[in-house]
């Protein structure tokens, strides 16, 4: 086993991720401020995915296509905070989980019927491509690093917005005492239809970025949703902070173990059944990790005490 | 009161009339169609006693779903392929009698069900959720791996299983065993409902605290609920891969206990026939609507929107007023 | 020579830096009526949580019956006859106000475990929960939904609940919160002849209600007792004075 095949896997994971840090963030500060339950964040991740897809496809531009991911994202979450969200609040989570269930239908039937079945792709630009040489001669994908760079520079703004300017002042204040930001006169709706966008955003960049590496297809948010949740399940929900350690964490258990576990079980088991055993154990690993934070932790690694 | 119990027997007539008159006019595919819905209900069935009575909003219910159809599985491929099941202490051939593997199943996920019960309920709220929905992963991921069972293809059973007495190929016959199941879950879901039982039960998911104080535990009540749960659902899985004659590692997927649940809330959370009347729409309109359109998830989506913005406690809820009032 | 039922010793709670028990010791005799007064944020809260079983102390015991509790969850020191009352009304909502009385019933006979007989066709538990609803003068609401129930019939309920449960020893989070001057007094009057069947620790905000009850007082500041003693006494005590009635000594 070489130091560069475990360096270039720990930025395989890091980037994974970063990427999984975008879709939680949001997710989490919209259950910490709202108490909602948003099942159509995948969906969200999915539409900015799509837009990019199209913008590119049109302009050539892979800039103008992330704007476009974002702005799509961001308008759809508008769209669906006033229209449905909006009423869910007072809602138990149950009727969170059908309605934003229902949306999820409606959001990949609605992007089918706009882009066929057919999956689409994104291109990695020429100016991001191809490998670069990391102190230490590894080769490791350009585009891949950015993306690291990318997710570290958002939560890092995103930290920054949360703790130093006013709106985070009014997001944190939301998360401990609904009440007491109403009688400070916040307009509550508009800041939780802002919320509502900024999450939106996140995960519709994190849908363009991941976009480019894999293909664009309906149904694309659902297993980063899962995942997402994991995420912010095991850093505790509410906690930006706790999203981040999740997100690494779920992104290194989960590219770290599909490499090493089949490796790590040829040393005491014949090839094929290593292979197979390995490969589940990998995959299982992360809701193992889930489960064993929850049964020592049970409101996360960094959530509030019950 | 009286009004839900009217609607609840003319669903129950309504349910077994439609594969009646298919019988009649020779539409064994519509007999199909009814058992699906009969053996989804079973399994909602279950979950509503975790859900509805014991406030455990489970995302896990699969992995019940799974084991049961696993049980059925690997009984009867080992029955069919003639290759005995060395459990090691005993050697054991595998059978194609359903009410043994029935048995197999309900065993095997009450004991699934009491161990992840057993450290699910260490959390509560959306932690419950997401950790009920671990284990059921943990179990989607072992069966893609299982390559002995067919890994990520699963089993095909050849011929469906036997039932004494009856011909099971017949589809009629089929759906009557299904049906007597989910009428059996049923009654037990009443009478567990009235029992001392379900009294406490029914306190420990609203006031958890004054269950403690008349010296009850209130998560050992909903653990038991949780087993008891767990089993009808494992029930429903055992026949729904009997329906199919085949499983696959599919039964365990999120996807399927994220449908019982939207199941549940479009029939009615904590009412008796909530699932049962979710089940039957939910097929009803994969149906018609799938047959209009393929673009019919749309239409769905909205419908079960407008269930939530504007039929709060469900359909049920809708028809017969909110829960406990006459 | 008197009979403790109930009883602190030195028990210490600490949140942080905040102690909101500060080596309390209290202790409740048959008969009695022992109220326990404080300002808000004195640790009264604490102080019923640690004596019920919500919160372990960091040290010192609790005593019921002679028996240390301290180690013992909130559902076994009821099995012991510790009968509770919430400040916020803690009752089934959703249910009639039979069934919740049913619940204490069902918790005193200790045999939930029966999933196929219907509970209301139980005479025995129906006759417990029914002559605890008529002793709280509810038995006229018996199928009333809780949720429908006025607020001074719900602090009723909550009193019948522990009734049923035949206990040794009451605690009540303040009865009377809530209630207006009529429905404080029709539940002093009940509380005054409840002495009888057991002592009432009482934590109470109601300051005539509390004279007009208390065999004794205890007066809790910052998590510590600084004071216990009759009416008499506590209304000339000098400390008491300055500490929590505000006067200067």
């Amino acid at each position: 086993m070489s130091t560069i095949l475990i360096i270039e896997q720990v930025l395989n994971g890091l980037q994974s991720g970063v990427m999984l840090f975008l879709m939680a963030a949001g997710l989490t500060l919209i259950f910490g401020v709202m108490g909602l339950i948003n099942l159509a964040h995948g969906s969200l991740y999915m539409v900015g995915a799509f837009a990019a897809a199209a913008v590119a496809g049109v302009t050539g531009s892979f800039l103008l296509a992330v704007l476009a991911a974002l702005a799509a994202a961001a308008a759809a979450g508008v769209l669906v905070e006033t229209l449905v969200i909006r009423r869910l609040y007072a809602a138990d989570h149950l009727d969170q989980v059908l309605a934003t269930f229902a949306l999820i239908l409606i959001f990949s039937e609605g992007t089918r019927l706009i882009f066929g079945s057919f999956p689409l792709y994104l291109d990695i630009p020429s100016w991001l491509s191809g490998p670069v040489t990391l102190p230490g001669g590894i080769q490791y994908p350009l585009y891949r690093l950015a993306l690291i760079g990318v997710g570290l520079v958002v939560a890092m703004l995103l930290w920054a917005l949360i703790e130093r300017t006013r709106i985070g002042i009014q997001i944190r204040a939301g998360e401990n005492d609904r009440e007491m930001i109403a009688a400070l006169g916040v307009d509550i709706s508009k800041l939780y239809t802002l919320v509502f966008a900024l999450g939106a955003a996140l995960a519709g960049l994190a849908g363009a970025l991941v976009g480019a590496i894999q293909s664009v297809q309906v149904g694309m948010g659902e297993p980063v949703l899962i995942l997402a949740f994991v995420t912010i399940v095991i850093g505790g929900i509410g906690s930006i902070k706790g999203a981040f350690v999740g997100a690494i964490l779920v992104g290194l258990t989960q590219t770290l173990g599909s490499v090493f576990l089949p490796v790590l079980f040829r040393l005491f088991l014949d090839p094929a059944t290593a292979m197979s055993l390995g490969a589940s154990l990998a995959n299982m690993a992360v809701y193992i990790l889930m489960s064993l934070v929850l049964i020592f932790r049970p409101t996360g690694l960094m959530g509030a005490r019950a | 009161m009286i009004r839900e119990r009217y609607v609840n027997a003319a669903l129950l007539a309504g349910l077994l009339a439609v594969p009646l008159y298919a019988l009649l006019v020779d539409e064994p595919f519509t007999i199909t169609l009814a058992t699906r819905a009969v053996i989804l209900a079973l399994a909602a069935v279950g979950l509503n006693i975790a859900l509805g009575w014991g406030g455990l909003v489970s995302f896990g219910h699969a992995a019940f779903f799974g084991i049961g159809g696993y049980s059925m599985g690997i009984l009867a491929f080992h029955a069919q392929n003639f290759m005995p099941l060395d459990l090691g202490f005993m050697v054991f051939d595998g059978t194609k009698s359903m009410p043994v593997i029935w048995l197999v199943a309900i065993i095997t996920s009450a004991l699934a069900a009491f161990l992840i019960g057993l450290l699910s309920l260490r959390t509560s709220g959306v932690y419950f959720i997401m950790i009920t929905l671990a284990f059921a992963q943990m179990f989607y991921y072992f069966a893609i791996s299982w390559s002995r069972y067919g890994g990520e293809d699963g089993i095909s059973i050849y011929i469906r299983n036997d039932f004494p007495g009856l011909n099971t190929l017949v589809p009629i016959q089929f759906f009557g065993i299904c049906f007597a199941a989910l009428v059996l879950a049923l009654w037990l879901n009443a009478r567990l409902v009235a029992s001392p039982f379900g009294l406490a039960l029914n306190a420990a998911r609203q006031v958890p605290v004054r269950v403690q104080t008349v010296g009850l535990d209130p998560t050992r009540l909903k653990l038991v609920a949780f087993v008891i749960s767990g089993a009808i659902t494992g029930l429903a899985g055992a026949l729904f891969a009997d329906l199919n004659r085949f499983v696959s590692p599919s039964m365990f997927s999120w996807h399927l206990s994220g449908e019982l649940i939207v199941l549940i809330i479009l029939g009615g959370v904590g009412r008796l026939m909530g699932p049962v009347l979710g089940a039957v729409l939910f097929v009803a309109l994969e149906h018609f609507l799938g047959g209009l359109t393929t673009h019919w998830h749309i239409a769905l989506g909205a419908i079960l929107l407008g269930v939530v913005l504007f039929a709060r406690g469900g359909v049920i809820g809708l028809l017969c007023g909110p829960k406990g009032q006459s | 020579m008197t009979d403790t039922v109930l009883e602190t010793r030195g028990i210490t709670k600490s949140f942080g830096s905040l102690c909101a028990s500060d080596g309390i010791s209290i202790d409740l005799q048959a008969g009695e009526i022992h109220a326990v007064i404080g300002p808000n944020g004195a640790g009264k809260s604490t102080l019923i949580h640690q004596i019920c079983g919500g919160l372990r102390p960091d040290a010192g015991q609790v005593l019921l019956q002679g028996q240390d509790v301290t180690a013992l969850p909130t559902a076994a020191r009821a099995r012991k006859g510790l009968g509770r009352t919430f400040q916020i009304s803690a009752l089934a909502m959703e249910d009639s106000v039979l069934e919740n009385v049913m619940l204490g019933a069902l918790g005193a006979s200790g045999r939930p475990w029966r999933f196929f007989v219907p509970v209301m066709g139980d005479r025995t538990l129906r006759d417990r929960a029914t002559a605890a609803l008529e002793r709280v003068g509810l038995q006229d609401a018996l199928h009333s939904r809780t949720a429908a129930l006025s607020h001074g019939q719900r602090r009723q309920l909550e009193v019948a609940v522990a009734l049923t449960l035949d206990p040794r020893a009451f605690v009540m989070d303040e009865p009377m919160a809530g209630l207006g001057a009529e429905g404080s007094k029709t539940l002093t009057g009940f509380l005054d002849g409840l002495r009888d069947q057991a002592p009432i620790l009482l934590v109470e905000h109601d300051m005539d209600a509390v004279f007009a009850l208390a065999d004794r007082i205890s007066v809790l500041v910052y998590g510590r007792i600084i004071a216990t003693g009759t009416v008499d006494e506590i209304r000339r005590d000098p400390a008491v004075r300055e500490a929590y009635l505000g006067d200067p000594a």
